[in-house]
């Protein structure tokens, strides 16, 4: 990745610079808002049965919130990469033939089939979409997903797929750091969140990011 | 042949080409690049794999030259 910073950072003035640092500090702060989420509900759940095992319904409703909501997250962050907009076909084959030149041929093949550009970085592995980015943390075990769109609405999906990589490869700090940060968690999480056709790029970018730990 | 291009909602549109002898075209490209800089547009130059560099100007011996449009968190 290229060391000058990306223009559009001058959008976003207060915003820290994203690092591995704040990058770990989100996810540390995603673990202990699921936390906070899960505890009570469990807590509940299995307090109120104790006390009166008649109200066993109410506390399978508790530990269904403790199960339900830690999944809504990660739905908000499987929903960053998920195709959306104008499928422009007429045009797509053009756009598709540049974002083929910018790949190589492995993050070519995986993108045709998935819809996600992967892409090695300093800050781990990246699937980039049309309207979003996974990063995959060295080691991979957590998953961070970013909400981030090129500016104009009618371009077909693989130009959108193809500014987000350019402005990735420009500043990828930069690029963290403009996007809005969605969801930190566990792959998992936000695998079984994914489409059908895009659960195969996480998996090799979790792959990826294991190797390069 | 160095090209110029636009993503756009066409996929791409080449804005224009040169050589480093033709200066005439060279110079048409400058052209066409500041106006795409006046538009909004970021030039940018890919540097081989998973690299790239902003341009503010037009780089004679660079082989391709993207615009692209800026990017926001959504």
């Amino acid at each position: 990745m290229s060391e000058a910073a990306l223009p559009e950072l001058a959008a976003v003035p207060w915003r820290r610079r994203e690092t591995p640092r704040t990058l770990r500090t989100r996810a540390r702060l995603w673990t202990l808002t699921m936390v906070a989420h899960v505890v009570p509900f469990c807590a509940v759940a299995v307090g109120m049965f104790l006390i009166e095992p008649l109200s066993a319904p109410v506390s399978l409703i508790a530990l269904a919130q403790a199960w339900i909501i830690p999944g809504l997250y990660a739905v908000r962050g499987a929903n960053t990469v998920k195709p959306r907009g104008a499928r422009l076909e007429q045009a797509e084959p053009v756009a598709q033939g540049l974002l083929g030149d910018l790949l190589g041929h492995d993050a070519r093949e995986l993108q045709r089939q998935t819809g996600l550009a992967m892409e090695r970085g300093g800050l781990g592995v990246w699937l980039v979409g049309e309207r979003g980015a996974l990063l995959v943390v060295p080691g991979g075990r957590v998953v961070h997903c970013f909400c981030v769109m090129a500016s104009d609405e009618q371009l077909p999906p693989s130009d959108r797929i193809a500014h987000l990589l350019l402005a990735l490869r420009t500043d990828e700090q930069g690029f963290a750091t403009v996007a809005n940060h969605a969801f930190a968690g566990a792959p998992w999480r936000v695998r079984r969140r994914l489409t059908k056709r895009a659960k195969p790029a996480l998996t090799a970018a979790v792959r990826a990011a294991r190797s390069s730990d | 042949m160095s090209r110029l291009i636009r993503m756009d909602h066409t996929g791409h549109s080449t804005l224009a080409e040169w050589t480093q002898e033709d200066q005439a075209a060279f110079a048409a490209a400058v052209t066409a690049f500041r106006h795409e800089l006046d538009q909004g547009y970021i030039g940018v130059v890919t540097e081989g794999e998973g690299r790239a560099m902003q341009v503010h100007d037009l780089p004679a011996d660079a082989e391709l030259v993207i615009m692209r449009r800026p990017i926001a968190g959504g």
